[in-house]
């Protein structure tokens, strides 16, 4: 059947609900299982050996002493993961990011590892492996990477996307631009311009759940994998590629997943427990331990960017221009191109360029964590935005919806606009009562505007209705924070049933098609799009059989409100047939009633958000206080607003504490310092205030539902919120994210110092 | 390789496991005991997410010896609703939505267990400062203080 996604505007019954998750009990329970709470009989641990050098060639590595062991049963190096990505650059990083293969590129780059019968063993066992190291310079700083003097982190890489190829290899491996008109003559017309250069610092994700997975090899050549992860799907093929399987022998079920914002969208551990159990010939369950989480996986890309505004007296911004670096850690990666293309995605603008420069370093591989890239350039044109308000002397919400994009601009990044939110957004925090709230001593107010692109991608999902009229609800999308409630919700809705009687589980690889990555906010718009799409499919179905079982024409039957109708006055005393009616006779009718759906999901509608927040300063100490803080962003249609909510505060916790607090620090010998929550300190209970929200609904026009993804654009505005927030409260202009109190403080003095 | 025997209280059941010296009381319940309810987010005390309450004290689990259980009651995530009977505190977790990928959840449901029945009418700044030893990186934390506000004044009733 031929589905058709547009908006509808239908009244809805089901859908703006907020009832009870169907995996809640089991969570509050402590029953759920996540990846470490699986275990299979004969089940090995397995350990990795990690690189404690930034940089250091391998000379010699010598397992035998280890090998020899009582109770080790496995001992792998690269070897024993043969190269077989056949030219796939971006799948080889992904193997030698899995083991270091020539080099170990940062403190935490595995380089072996062990099965053993328990966990002690393998410990020892990790200690008995011998390395011979050749150490390299190494470089870890994003400005210093990309100086023509650096240490080179690959020879074989020279920067892509040059007028002229280069001659020379260097740690900048792209340059990408976007924008249209002419940014120089859009400055001539400029009375004010405000220039300036910023830095953030390199950040984790910060799930509480280690990533954990136990693999099981087969001798006849199959395996099963249980693991934690955003896309099992992907991991399948991922693993498979690298271990030389055929994907379909290859069994990938995800586990509950404690957290992933975005780092649990790439394979490090699976594949290494793979071949360890392919060399055991047992299970083998592998944990990585929080040191191990901060050292080798994640994080994001610390970041450079300069940032010049231009605009005229009345404030219309007559030009924007931003150079953008992001470090990618020693792998080539698309992170400064997605700044590029986000960071002035929120503005009308007739002249506005973006150049992204991709820099290696002796970091961790860079992985995506919510909205990726966009809230450091949001942050530094956030930032500008500010300041040229104040210069012009303009109020900032005021100067934003000036410069807002409307529906038919044409984004910096390229393409027109439908109906967005940017506009509404801002209306809203105008008249929110939180810009009239009293600031005290030393408080500050701060807002700012964010965007991201959201995705939809590749989606199969089953719809089952059993014999009692239950509906079961099969999608490939990984539940990240509340999706089977909005899913079962969307079923209910489409079928116009209770939700009580859908029950909606996330299946494994071998029980559905190809599903991509949870990721790009995605798993309620895509998800919910197929399940419109399956039960519309189902109902197709219900009607036939309804037919049947009146012994009318298919045709003459519609169905309402979770019922068959025979519609037509002839068939006017055949009453109706509910759902379950039909589905109890269904053995008589032709067997289960199903509806099935394979689509990829068009059309996610972009999302915008504007944030204000008040912060409190301590002159003395420079220690900050979030006093206040409200959220605003367009959901298109809030298919379960607790979960919406949910996904608003979530995002602007994160995104305070990255403007505040949370930072990798390295020493200068290339190693991690603060591999632990103790000393990388996301925000705790007492650190935050509530999280005010209000969720705007501008129907996205292609989803039946006027979905879009809400789970990314909360984290865009919070750096940039809360630095106008510390800059107005403190009188001077942080620059540096994060505005951890020696920084405050620093900024604090150096003004004080200047205007005496 | 000598085990050491213990004979403790788990959720008021009597039971006896065997634990090497070095074995933790988080690792003992998960890898022995089969309760796998209290997670490892961090193994060094910072995350809470394997809070549990021995002999009436709330401790992470994983900074507790299996052997110093001996002789102690020990309640877990496992233990806390009777029957099919959730407690308050889950039952207002789950309407709140205080809860998103869960993996925090049932650490933060000892912890606050343990705050409410130390402080039964508490501010939202005694609840901020009592679960502070708990990370959530989902939520930014406003429904789990609503939740917990909202079992307390169900508990004071009831």
């Amino acid at each position: 059947m031929n589905f058709d996604p547009r908006f509808s505007g239908r009244k809805f019954a089901s859908v703006g609900t907020r009832p009870i998750r169907p995996d809640g009990i089991d969570k509050v329970t402590g029953r759920a299982r996540y990846g470490a709470d699986f275990n299979m009989a004969g089940q090995l641990v397995g350990r990795v050996l990690r690189s404690p050098h930034a940089h250091a060639r391998i000379v010699k590595i010598d397992t035998s002493k280890a090998e020899k062991l009582a109770g080790v049963k496995a001992v792998i190096t690269a070897a024993d993961l043969p190269d077989l990505t056949d030219g796939d650059a971006a799948m080889y990083d992904v193997l030698d990011n899995c083991m270091a293969r020539t080099k170990a590129l940062y403190d935490g780059h595995a380089v072996a590892a062990v099965a053993a019968i328990d966990a002690r063993t393998a410990r020892q066992a990790l200690k008995l492996i011998e390395i011979e190291y050749e150490l390299l310079p190494h470089v870890t700083d994003v400005d210093e990477a990309a100086k023509h003097t650096a240490p080179l982190i690959n020879d074989a890489i020279f920067t892509e996307g040059l007028e002229e190829k280069p001659v020379k290899p260097s740690n900048v491996t792209k340059r990408s631009q976007f924008g249209h008109g002419d940014v120089h003559q859009g400055f001539g017309q400029a009375d004010f311009i405000v220039e300036r250069s910023f830095k953030t610092e390199q950040t984790h994700q910060g799930y509480i759940e280690p990533h954990a997975c136990v693999a099981n090899f087969s001798s006849d050549g199959t395996a099963d994998l249980w693991v934690c992860t955003q896309g099992h799907f992907v991991y399948r093929q991922h693993c498979a590629q690298l271990l030389g399987m055929e994907a379909s022998k290859l069994r990938v079920t995800s586990s509950e997943i404690g957290g992933g914002f975005g780092g649990k969208t790439h394979v490090w551990a699976e594949p290494v427990a793979l071949a360890l159990s392919r060399k055991a010939g047992r299970p083998v369950k592998l944990v990585m331990t929080r040191d191990e989480v901060f050292r080798a996986s994640g994080p994001t890309s610390a970041t450079s960017i300069d940032v010049k505004i231009g605009a005229r007296k009345d404030g219309t911004i007559t030009a924007a221009e931003a150079t953008l670096r992001y470090s990618c850690g020693p792998y080539a990666g698309s992170w400064a191109e997605i700044g590029a293309m986000t960071a002035f995605a929120c503005y009308k603008l007739d002249n506005v360029k973006t150049v992204g420069y991709e820099v290696l370093v002796n970091r961790p591989k860079t992985a995506a964590y919510r909205a990726p890239s966009a809230p450091m350039a949001a942050f530094a044109v956030e930032s500008a935005v500010d300041e040229l308000a104040k210069k012009i002397g303009m109020d900032p919400v005021d100067f934003r919806i000036r410069n807002a994009a409307q529906e038919g601009t044409r984004s910096s990044y390229g393409p027109v606009y439908g109906p967005i939110g940017i506009g509404p957004t801002l209306e809203a925090v105008k008249s929110h009562p939180h810009m009239k709230a009293p600031l005290g001593k030393n408080q500050g107010r701060g807002m700012a505007c964010g965007f991201w692109f959201n995705f939809g991608g590749q989606t199969c999902t089953d719809l089952n209705i059993g014999m009692d009229g239950s509906v079961s609800l099969a999608v490939g999308t990984v539940d990240v924070g509340g999706s089977r409630a909005s899913l079962s919700l969307v079923a209910a809705e489409e079928l116009g049933i209770d939700y009580a009687q859908v029950k909606a589980i996330v299946a494994d690889t071998s029980s559905l098609g190809y599903n991509d990555m949870t990721d790009g906010s995605r798993g309620t718009f895509s998800s919910s799009m197929a399940t419109i799409s399956a039960a519309r499919n189902a109902i197709l179905i219900l009607r036939e059989r309804a037919a049947q079982m009146w012994d009318i024409a298919v045709d003459d039957v519609v169905w309402e409100k979770g019922h068959a109708i025979a519609k037509g006055e002839k068939h006017g005393n055949l009453g109706k047939l509910s759902l379950k009616e039909i589905a109890v006779e269904s053995g008589k009718t032709g067997g289960p009633i199903a509806g099935h759906s394979e689509l990829v999901a068009d059309g996610a509608g972009v999302s915008f958000a504007t944030h204000i927040c008040d912060i409190e300063v301590d002159p003395e100490t420079g220690a900050t206080r979030v006093i206040r803080y409200t959220v605003v962003q367009d959901a298109g249609k809030a298919v379960h607003p607790t979960y919406v909510e949910g996904q608003y505060q979530g995002g602007a916790a994160q995104g305070i504490g990255w403007a505040l607090n949370e930072e990798y620090i390295y020493g200068k010998d290339g190693r991690l310092q603060n591999a632990g929550f103790l000393d990388y300190r996301i925000p705790v209970c007492s650190d935050l205030p509530m999280i005010d929200t209000q969720i705007l609904e501008i129907p996205n026009p292609n989803h039946p539902y006027g979905v879009r993804g809400v789970g990314e654009t909360s984290i865009v505005p919070p750096l940039a919120a809360i630095a106008n927030a510390v800059s107005n409260a403190a009188g001077v202009r942080m620059t540096h994210i994060p505005m951890s109190p020696p920084r405050i403080l620093a900024a604090i003095e150096a003004e004080r110092e200047w205007s005496k | 390789m000598a085990g050491i025997a213990v004979s403790t209280t788990i959720n008021g059941d009597a039971v006896e496991y065997l634990c090497q010296p070095d074995e933790t009381l988080l690792d003992v319940l998960r890898d022995r005991l089969g309760l796998t309810g209290a997670k490892e987010g961090c193994g060094t005390g910072d995350c809470g997410a394997c809070s549990i309450i021995l002999d009436d004290r709330l401790v992470c689990s994983c900074l507790v010896l299996g052997a110093e259980a001996e002789g102690r009651r020990v309640e877990t995530i496992e233990g806390m609703a009777h029957g099919d009977t959730l407690h308050p505190l889950q039952q207002k977790f789950l309407e709140h939505a205080a809860l998103q990928c869960g993996i925090c959840t049932p650490g933060f449901l000892i912890a606050a267990k343990d705050l409410l029945a130390k402080n039964p009418d508490p501010t939202e700044e005694e609840i901020r400062f009592g679960l502070a030893g708990n990370l959530c990186r989902c939520t930014g934390y406003d429904k789990i203080v609503r939740a917990v506000q909202d079992a307390a004044i169900v508990m004071k009733g009831a």
